[in-house]
């Protein structure tokens, strides 16, 4: 029992590592690569190296490293709170775990009925990944989710299931539910297909990047502020931005984690909708209906 | 005349981004409706305000669609365009 209690902590104290270590990682690289400046820092996504590829040279950029720390530290999350899991729950980890599940579940089955049930771990996946990305900007790092490229993955991801949903009832049916109410509405109801992608990406990503965007101006704006008003104070006590103090802590709740944890929540919801609704239940339901008699019947004779 | 042509560029970058944000009144009006009658609406039926306000924010959050796209192309105008036009303009001048 001694020797498996101990077992059981050293791996907890791994886990713990592999969900801290990521993050310390980046403020480590952070703080080793970025160029000192006394200037207003709005910068897209730093590029670390490129890598010679055929069509185009692949960029390796600060939002790849920090969405990969993201997911380091995410799976450890997952490892570290199903840890030592039982039949029934006795730590306050395991119940958390359940939570989650349960709270996703009932969500994913709410919106997007039962056909979907399996698709909470998918919009968990979403979630963590949008919501833990978002946060990142609480400790200082680049949050990959303020570079369009890697919502724009998302949102690609996204839209091929929406379209594999909508495909279920064969190639004919999903050109057919183009010409729909009339015919000649084609070509817009092609364009509001295109647009889902396009509009997903561009709300996330400039939702994160206008909140990051204007804490940077109004922090900058303090600090002129505090330097005008507080010049006359003697020694290093001149040096010191006090109206930096406190204030841009503010805006950083609403624009970090409210805002950032309120988009990945649309994110997801979008998400759920969007295949729900693309996906033609009653045609689904009626042919699958057809083949099961048309295989009775052959099976009979 | 090269300074006067690279800040034509960067005044009417800085003009049109500014002008791109005007569609910030749409969204503006148009979640202010949204949240005047989710405040109806709870006040009407108090029991039901966890309903009212996830569906309201997810109506804010498509509302605030078009206001993002402007916010997009205004940051674009900031921080890409300057540099590709000036770009453009040096190649022309050769």
């Amino acid at each position: 029992m001694n020797t498996k209690s101990r077992r059981f902590k050293a791996v907890d104290i791994l886990l713990i590592a592999m969900m801290v270590l990521p993050i310390l990682c980046g403020i480590v690289l952070k703080v080793l690569t970025t160029p000192q400046s006394e200037d207003i820092a709005i910068t897209g996504a730093r590029i670390f190296f490129t890598v010679p590829m055929p069509l185009q040279d692949l960029l390796i950029t600060e939002s790849q490293i920090n969405s990969w720390l993201v997911m380091v530290s995410i799976l450890g999350l997952c490892l570290y709170i199903t840890h030592g899991i039982a039949v029934k729950a006795h730590t306050k980890r395991q119940y958390l775990a359940e939570w989650v599940v349960e709270k996703t579940e009932a969500m994913v089955k709410e919106n997007m009925g039962e056909y979907f049930a399996g698709y909470g771990a998918f919009i968990t996946t979403i979630l963590a990944l949008s919501a833990f990305s978002s946060l990142l900007t609480l400790f200082g790092l680049y949050a990959p989710t303020s570079d369009i490229n890697v919502v724009a993955g998302w949102a690609i991801l996204v839209f091929a299931l929406i379209t594999y949903y909508k495909m279920k009832c064969g190639p004919l049916h999903y050109m057919k539910s183009f010409g729909d109410p009339v015919p000649f509405l084609a070509p817009l109801n092609i364009i509001s297909e295109v647009a889902t992608p396009i509009s997903m990406a561009f709300r996330h990503y400039g939702n994160v990047l206008s909140g990051s965007v204007i804490s940077v101006l109004v922090a900058t704006a303090l600090q002129g502020a505090s330097a005008k008003l507080f010049s006359w104070m003697p020694g290093f006590l001149a040096d010191i931005p006090f109206l930096q103090i406190g204030i841009p802590a503010v805006l950083s709740i609403y624009f970090d984690i409210f805002s950032g944890c309120l988009q990945a929540y649309i994110f997801a919801m979008l998400t759920m909708l969007y295949i729900a609704s693309g996906f033609p239940l009653d045609e689904y339901a009626k042919r699958k209906e057809e083949r099961a008699k048309r295989k009775a019947a052959k099976s009979a004779v | 005349m090269l300074e006067l042509a690279i800040g034509i560029i960067l005044g009417c970058c800085a003009l049109g981004a500014g002008m791109a944000m005007i569609a910030g009144i749409g969204p503006g009006i148009g979640e202010g409706n949204a949240v005047a009658k989710a405040c109806e609406a709870i006040g009407r039926q108090p029991e039901s305000k966890g309903a009212v306000t996830t569906t309201m924010l997810m109506g804010c959050a498509i509302a605030e669609t078009t206001g993002l796209y402007a916010l997009v192309i205004a940051i674009l105008l900031i921080f890409v365009a300057p540099g590709r036009l000036v770009n453009i303009l040096m190649n022309f001048i050769g």
